[in-house]
């Protein structure tokens, strides 16, 4: 045997990509409070502007506050976003899969999917908000460890794992676009709690609070986390880290599995990681952080398209 | 006749259990097996209650939260249902399996060789056993079936002949399911059940397996694909995740290891079916379809359909790939051919059905319509073309004007009409809200048929969970049993 459906090899890329989402999703409004928090108080905007959802959120709400906005991430069926959405998608994909996947995964899928289902708008009020994503994130993760200890290793789990890579650079890239303008330091601010505050809440976000602390000892600076967060070697976040496995897959994909096709995505790969290996982060600052995330998001997005193009749309 | 109860009245769970006027499938007394069967019952009455109820409401969870569920569709959701389960088993004795086996290859060996004369030689319409236009003006017979050689002979590989057991304790059969019967899922996940969640009962208990039923349906898959496949590619095709078994889909393809398919992953070049895969089109050779005629080729069936494989018919002629069940088996499980059954085992085998019908008058057979017209108070009268239930009058629950609304009906068109009696299905000991009480049940096997026929152990015992209810669908409440047969 041995094949892997058109069909399937595209479910696998979306499975991995909304388990993604949502775990982020969860890490995002998890450290809301202090992320939120700005100059000016309280501000829910970026987890909004994060998504690009500034249009469909204030279609349905005046303010962006503690009350909407976690509600209109977490548990609005329909916002297409929200953590609910994602989890009937994530399970709709995996339902197709059940003949690939194994029974523990489809399993916890399945009650995870249940558990989020019924849960009431209580759940995500806010003094419930900070546990309520902790339970969600870990429930994320025992995904993430099934799939590691029970999925066979073929070329299934190779598409599991470029979608899971992708939305992972994405997310990253997403998080440090939104963040770094707000966190670039006034000279009165420098060294305040506030800053500090800040910088944690994103690295936490992003689950980098521990290695940035070992690594970046002493010297964080907005340069040095959003260095840290696009070029660490080590970081399972770093959206480095994440376009060389990407490119390590299709290419295992493609020798291993002797599968034609998919040249155009390895080049656009080879692009990025060139890109992304030559520069520093001071190349990127000087020459505006946000054009650069906004490329790097462009591009992922074509390669995405590109591995669909290849091995999973209808030929 | 009335059996005498061949256990005692219980001192425990069983302990007020009465079956009523019906037979038992664990009390009512048969020619042999008492020892077993008295085995159980005592096993069976020594459990207690309370823990009963815990266990299955844990086990229950678990059928949920894997997914062994039918879908049931309102306007705006989709709820996943488990079919009920009831934990007290129901038996069959070593000599009972070997007879309803015996009788169910007989049966599924007449089918195919009924179809296979439909669609080549026809003699048993030219020697006027069946009427030819019984079977010829049929929805579900298919001209371009004709002349055509399937591999074996086999046209029902999957059959599930429904069967019911009377107040004597005489197994029936109620209807061939010949072309696409489901519910075999339930059989294999029930047993898992009982097996992880109810060990003790168990244990000991001589039960023969069911788990091979995937390796069984393989095989058979592979007997029967095209001679020029070397190791044949089987697939096993859906409607998707949107059907309301696509469970059983998922547990079939899964058990038998072969990919899941939808009709958008196959394409048909030159007269060869082959699957989108990740590599390019791969061929394939078998294809057991879980999807009806009319939606297997849009060319054939149904142009303004969305669904199927343009041009697999094309390829099925041409003997490049196989499909099981063969289009136009409809034709044999239809409720008018049933009737003729029992002649169709004679005409074929020579010798007679092991396992009878429910006694049938054939409306348009003058002897048929008199005795129904006679007896409509007494009869169940159903029309042949029609299914679910519909347009059929239950004689001993119907007023005295729609009794003669139908007899003027029935005089209009005998031709579209059966007849039979009402029948009191057996009961087997069922946990109810009021404790164990009897509950109707009726028993579906399963026989595969490649190169010759094969009889999973047992078979669906599906039960009608309230009370004197002799529907036992799960859209009406219907639940089911593990069914055990006993070495």
């Amino acid at each position: 045997m041995g094949a892997l459906l058109s069909r399937n090899a595209d479910c696998l890329l979306w499975l991995a990509r909304y388990m993604e989402r949502i775990e982020n999703l969860a890490r995002i409004l998890g450290v809301a409070e202090t992320f939120a928090r700005d100059r000016a108080g309280r501000n829910w905007l970026p987890v909004v502007q994060i998504n690009a959802d500034e249009g469909r959120f204030f279609a349905r709400h005046r303010i962006a506050d503690a009350h909407t906005v976690p509600h209109f991430y977490t548990l609005d069926q329909d916002n297409p976003t929200s953590i609910v959405s994602s989890m009937r998608a994530a399970r709709e994909n995996a339902r197709a899969l059940r003949p690939l996947i194994s029974i523990e995964m489809w399993r916890q899928l399945n009650r995870m999917s249940t558990w989020l289902g019924g849960l009431s708008d209580n759940a995500v009020a806010p003094a419930n908000l900070s546990a309520l994503c902790t339970e969600i994130k870990e429930a994320c993760q025992l995904h993430q460890g099934i799939t590691e200890g029970t999925f066979y290793r073929d070329q299934a789990h190779y598409f599991y794992l470029l979608g899971k890579n992708l939305e992972r650079a994405d997310q990253t890239t997403r998080l440090l676009d939104i963040k770094y303008h707000t966190l670039l330091p006034r000279p009165e601010d420098v060294g305040s709690p506030l800053d500090t505050s800040h910088w944690n809440a994103l690295l936490r976000a992003a689950a980098g609070y521990q290695a940035a602390r070992r690594v970046l000892s002493g010297t964080i600076t907005p340069r040095s986390v959003a260095g840290f967060l696009l070029f660490s070697d080590s970081f399972p976040r770093s959206v480095i880290l994440c376009v060389r496995q990407m490119d390590w897959l299709l290419s295992q994909v493609r020798t291993r599995y002797g599968l034609r096709g998919g040249a155009a995505a390895m080049e656009l790969l080879d692009e990025l990681r060139a890109a992304l290996t030559d520069r520093t982060i001071d190349d990127v600052v000087n020459h505006g952080l946000h054009e650069f995330l906004d490329w790097v998001q462009q591009r992922l997005m074509l390669i995405f398209s590109e591995i669909r193009d290849a091995y999973c749309l209808p030929r | 006749m009335i059996q005498q109860q061949a256990a005692p009245p219980g001192n425990g769970l069983l302990a007020r259990y009465r079956r009523g006027d019906f037979f038992c499938e664990l009390t009512s007394a048969r020619p042999s097996s008492q020892v077993e069967l008295s085995d159980l019952f005592a096993r069976l009455d020594a459990l207690d209650e309370e823990d009963l109820r815990r266990r299955i409401a844990l086990a229950e969870k678990e059928l949920f939260d894997l997914g062994i569920t039918f879908t049931v569709y309102s306007d705006k959701d989709a709820i996943d249902r488990i079919l009920p389960f009831d934990v007290l088993p129901r038996v069959i004795t070593a000599a009972e399996w070997a007879r309803l086996e015996s009788g169910i290859i007989q049966r599924v060996t007449a089918i195919n060789l009924f179809l296979d004369d439909l669609y080549h030689d026809r003699r048993i319409l030219a020697d006027k056993v069946v009427p030819a236009d019984l079977v010829l003006g049929n929805t579900n017979y298919h001209e371009f079936m004709r002349g055509l050689k399937v591999p074996c002979g086999a046209y029902s590989h999957v059959c599930g002949i429904d069967l019911i057991r009377d107040q004597e304790g005489l197994f029936r059969v109620l209807e061939d399911n010949a072309r696409t019967p489901s519910g075999v899922s339930y059989v294999v996940e029930n047993r898992n059940l009982m097996l992880q969640s109810f060990p003790d009962l168990m244990d000991g208990a001589r039960v023969r397996p069911v788990d091979n039923y995937g390796l069984m349906l393989r095989q058979a898959l592979e007997q029967v694909a095209p001679p020029t496949a070397g190791d044949p590619q089987v697939v096993l095709l859906s409607p998707g995740i949107y059907n309301s078994a696509f469970f059983e889909h998922v547990f079939l393809a899964r058990e038998m290891g072969v990919p899941l398919v939808e009709g958008g992953d196959l394409i048909v070049e030159n007269d060869r079916v082959f699957m989108r895969t990740t590599a390019g089109h791969a061929a394939v050779d078998c294809i057991y379809r879980r999807i009806d005629d009319a939606f297997l080729d849009p060319k054939v069936f149904r142009p303004d359909s969305m669904l199927g494989v343009p041009g697999l018919m094309d390829a099925y002629r041409k003997g490049t790939v196989s499909i099981a069940n063969a289009p136009g088996t409809g034709v044999a499980d239809d409720k008018a051919v049933y009737a003729y059954m029992p002649r169709i085992v004679r005409y074929y085998l020579g010798e007679e059905a092991v396992l009878p019908n429910v006694e049938t008058f054939i409306c348009r057979e003058p002897q048929g319509l008199k005795y129904t017209l006679d007896h409509l108070e007494e009869l169940v009268v159903k029309p042949v073309g029609e299914s679910g239930g519909y347009g059929m009058i239950l004689g001993p629950k119907a007023s005295r004007s729609e009794l003669d609304e139908f007899r003027a009906k029935l005089k209009a068109d005998p031709a579209n009409y059966i007849s039979q009696p009402m029948i009191g299905l057996s009961v087997c000991p069922t946990l109810t809200d009021k404790g164990v009480e009897p509950r109707h049940v009726d028993l579906r096997p399963f026989a595969v048929t490649g190169s010759k026929t094969t009889v999973l152990p047992g078979g669906l015992t599906r039960v009608a969970m309230k009370e004197g209810s002799l529907v036992v669908n799960s859209s009406q409440g219907g639940g089911s049993k593990d069914t055990w047969v006993l070495e």
